[in-house]
């Protein structure tokens, strides 16, 4: 489906998970956090940048592998994008979230 | 006299052996294939030893049995790969030159990554079911079981075969049916995925599975810890779950010898070209399988696929010829629903599994995403293929290496 967010048409899934990358920009990431209810920080764009890093080297995305990335720990983790924190900062970063094959 | 090692004499170990030796030359290469294990798994039995639904027996047999004549087995341990020299290095302390590498030495479960996971708890009531010791230590837990609550956990993907823990749930609902206890019962599937149907076409017309069989979900679950006093188990936002009977897959890794050699990731597979299946780091270093990173399903079904092109980019690698960039991901699986009935999914990096029919485009006779007898009937003789043909490398009819489009039902973007 598509959607207008921050005055720019993107596509994404039902549960509102972007479809192509391409789309992404800044202003998307912040309207999408809004819709979140979250108020980025510095550190939230670090995390998002070493997401979207991994995106594009295809390496598969896990709470446990972000733990031990030296990046940031877990518990960061919860307190920056709380609940389901893989969740929300991938629909920030306007990348897919973690899957199975079916 | 030139030298290609194979590591690993599980299923894509077995199958290249098999087809490299049909191609290339006894006279100039000599095949070498590495195990320290003298039997062979059939690993998607691993699911039905809980259920008595096989025996023991129904799922080994000899290594030696499907190695072809003229490749040398070496029934050793591997110490350590020494790709700057191409050397392996043996439990016996013996070393072996390759000119050519093909590592296939597969994927193992850590439960040592969670904490309190392999405590006193471990195998009394935690259990796995991806070993053949954990799936026999859980058939003889489960034939005394009382009843209580259950749960069908997964520790973090990737996982070798991603589907078997919901098959896992859906047997055990009819299990517990049968033995006429399932008002005893509490299943509950628990996922650090969003749910457990994550493809949009599987959750659209899968959803309705968990329900009709009263199995409840429970996602975004990242396990930090099993509290063996307690038996709970907790994520890192504090959630706790109780079980009476957790089972399980930790946290896959790929082999330790791929870790003291150097030449993994943080999870110990090896770094892959996925269209060609040659490593990053090294020309003369191949993966099948598990091993590898590629981006698909870990499973038997996608190393056979591999296999294929894998044999091809072999010859011409040896020939000094570009290699084919061809891997598209497929994999193509039962997957079990319980009482008799499967699904078959079909699908590769790019698209994921729809309903449709295979392997006749618009014929079938089987059905794609689709619920039935004819499928399940299809897992079960899926045993004797794997023995019979597969691990051979005989082509199996109509299957294609690279996954078809036509006779599926994508959405047209």
């Amino acid at each position: 489906m598509e959607k207008i967010i921050a005055g720019k048409q993107i596509d994404v899934t039902e549960e509102g998970f972007m479809t192509d990358f391409g789309q992404w920009d800044k202003t998307v990431g912040e309207a999408l956090a809004q819709e979140s209810s979250i108020q980025l920080t510095p550190r939230h764009w670090e995390v998002i940048a070493y997401l979207q890093d991994q995106f594009k080297q295809e390496v598969p995305l896990s709470i446990r592998k972000i733990g031990k990335s030296g990046v940031l720990d877990i518990k960061e983790f919860y307190a920056l994008f709380p609940n389901a924190p893989l969740k929300t900062a991938t629909k920030i970063a306007g990348i897919p979230k973690p899957v199975s094959c079916i | 006299m030139k030298r290609l090692v194979i590591l690993g004499a599980g299923t894509g170990g077995t199958m290249m052996a098999n087809h490299l030796r049909d191609k290339l030359p006894q006279s100039n290469w000599e095949i070498n294939i590495i195990d320290e294990r003298t039997e062979h798994h059939y690993q998607p039995g691993y699911l039905f030893l809980p259920f008595d639904i096989y025996i023991p027996e129904d799922i080994t047999k000899p290594v030696a049995d499907f190695i072809p004549n003229g490749v040398r087995w070496v029934n050793d341990a591997i110490e350590l790969i020494d790709p700057k020299e191409q050397l392996i290095h043996l439990g016996s302390g013996d070393r072996l030159h390759y000119d050519i590498l093909i590592v296939a030495t597969g994927c193992r479960i850590a439960p040592e990554e969670v904490e309190g996971m392999k405590g006193a708890e471990w195998q009394k009531s935690v259990f796995d079911f991806y070993t053949f010791e954990g799936a026999l230590a859980l058939r003889n837990h489960l034939r005394n079981w009382k009843g209580g609550r259950l749960l069908v956990h997964i520790t973090e993907m990737p996982i070798k075969c991603p589907v078997a823990p919901l098959e896992f749930a859906f047997l055990a609902d009819h299990y517990f049916k049968e033995k006429g206890m399932r008002d005893q019962v509490e299943i509950v599937y628990v996922t650090p995925l969003s749910g457990a149907f994550t493809k949009p076409t599987a959750a659209a017309t899968l959803g309705h599975l968990l329900e009709s069989k009263d199995i409840k979900i429970e996602s975004d679950f990242a396990i930090a810890e099993v509290d063996n006093e307690r038996k709970v188990i907790v994520d890192y936002g504090g959630r706790e779950l109780s079980f009476d009977l957790l089972v399980t897959v930790p946290t896959n890794k790929g082999s330790d010898v791929i870790e003291k050699s150097g030449l993994g990731d943080d999870l110990n597979y090896i770094p892959t070209n996925k269209a060609t299946l040659q490593s990053k780091a090294y020309s003369n270093i191949f993966v099948i399988g598990d091993a590898s990173d590629v981006p698909t399903s870990k499973a038997g079904s996608v190393a056979h696929f591999e296999a294929d092109i894998l044999t091809e980019n072999i010859i011409r690698f040896i020939n000094s010829e570009p290699l084919q960039e061809e891997f598209d991901g497929h994999a193509n699986c039962f997957v079990e629903t319980g009482g008799g009935k499967a699904l078959l999914i079909d699908f590769n990096y790019t698209h994921e599994p729809v309903e449709g029919t295979f392997p006749f485009p618009g014929v079938g006779p089987l059905r794609l995403l689709k619920e039935n007898r004819m499928n399940h009937m299809g897992k079960m003789a899926f045993r004797w293929i794997y023995w019979n043909m597969l691990l051979k490398g005989t082509p199996i009819p109509f299957v294609s290496t690279k996954m078809q489009e036509a006779g599926k039902n994508f959405v047209q973007a």
